[in-house]
């Protein structure tokens, strides 16, 4: 099959293998250990998977902030989404 | 004791899976994968990294392209919300007037939205349209192609025109919703119109008022095909809002990159949009 239409690249490769592997990791947690609805620092009650989709969302804005606001590297802001992601899964 | 669950029903949910991956999925991955490469032709392409998505974010065009946006959107929704209420509280409640209204508010909506484009374009002219020559004879300089402000305006009219009626028809069956109990008790309370709106008939209709906010919101936010009919975005750029400018810089100028980093912007926000629509629709409800 050609995919060459759909310009892969490694970067987004991984990318989004990445993602993939995230949500498989999610559905193999849900299924050990189901989530429970909880309420903490957002300000409505979430999931376990709520909480990833706005740490995901949340991450991306970040990125976007960083590239627009200021001229250092993406890694810097690669780093500080995943502590962004981490926090807002454990205390969101 | 009886099992309420079956895992196995999660092989239905394979069709959609397979048809979500196609309309949505794939398409997504190759604008991502478009957004980090300078695209020249098949097979032709360099890597660039964030290159596009920090000079998107640049871009002064862009920033007054999303302010007019901003804009429209807020006019939009100051003008329809209140009005459409405002027409729900004047519609009869009961008798034949009740059909004729609904279907005479239904009409706008059923219109395709390219059809309305034109419509306007022609009721506004001041040459053959019944519109812009009325303004004319009123002795008022209107010329909707060429004046910003003018443009401006038939765009807000026609918005108006086409969906206030949505509104309208959410409001008026909220208010058929409420209990005539409440009616009576105001009544033996002494409240006078405006009381039973501001204490009775407002907090009933908070429910699908959110929706039409909402609605709103999203649908202006995307609008894209009927200022394209009516000024394709001019005068100038005075009318050209997010959509157009990117369907411009995609299709028009064959800039995949930038405006695949565009619309991946756009699309953030429009996900964005639709969760704070989702929370608050779901907000008070059992989950």
């Amino acid at each position: 099959m050609d995919l060459e239409w759909m310009a892969w690249t490694l970067p987004t490769a991984v990318f989004f293998l990445g993602i993939a592997a995230l949500l498989l990791g999610m559905t193999f947690w849900q299924h050990l250990s189901p989530t429970r609805l909880r309420r903490g620092l957002l300000p409505i009650p979430t999931t376990r998977g709520d909480r990833l989709f706005v740490g995901l969302l949340a991450s991306a804005f970040l990125h976007l902030a960083w590239l627009a606001l200021t001229p250092f590297s993406l890694w810097i802001a690669l780093g500080l989404s995943v502590l962004l992601l981490v926090s807002v899964l454990r205390l969101g | 004791m009886k099992r309420t669950e079956n895992p196995r029903a999660w092989w239905l949910v394979l069709p959609v899976l397979a048809v979500v991956a196609f309309s949505a999925l794939i398409p997504l991955m190759t604008v991502v994968n478009y957004s980090v490469q300078d695209i020249f032709g098949p097979g032709q392409r360099v890597f660039v990294g964030a290159e596009w998505f920090r000079e998107i974010l640049h871009d002064e065009r862009l920033h007054s392209a999303f302010a007019r946006q901003l804009g429209f959107t807020a006019s939009v929704l100051s003008i329809e919300l209140p009005l459409g209420v405002a027409i729900a509280l004047a519609m009869p409640t009961r008798g034949a007037g009740v059909s004729a209204c609904l279907v005479i508010l239904a009409l706008p909506l059923l219109i395709p939205w390219n059809v309305v484009g034109t419509i306007w374009q022609i009721f506004g002219r001041a040459d053959i349209g019944l519109g812009g020559a009325f303004v004319h004879a009123l002795g008022i300089d209107y010329n909707y192609a060429q004046n910003p402000a003018d443009a401006w305006l038939t765009l807000l009219v026609m918005d108006v025109w086409h969906w206030t009626s949505l509104v309208a028809l959410l409001a008026y069956a909220g208010l058929r919703a409420i209990p005539e109990a409440y009616y009576q008790a105001a009544q033996i309370d002494g409240a006078g119109a405006f009381g039973v709106f501001h204490h009775i008939q407002l907090p009933r209709l908070r429910g699908v008022l959110t929706i039409a906010l909402l609605l709103r919101l999203m649908d202006s936010f995307v609008i894209y095909t009927e200022p394209f009919v009516l000024t394709g975005g001019g005068p100038g750029n005075a009318t050209t809002f997010l959509s157009q400018y990117l369907a411009r810089m995609a299709v028009g100028q064959f800039d995949l990159g930038p405006a695949a980093a565009f619309s991946l912007i756009y699309f953030l926000v429009i996900l964005a949009l639709c969760f704070v629509f989702f929370t608050v629709l779901t907000a008070g409800e059992e989950r």
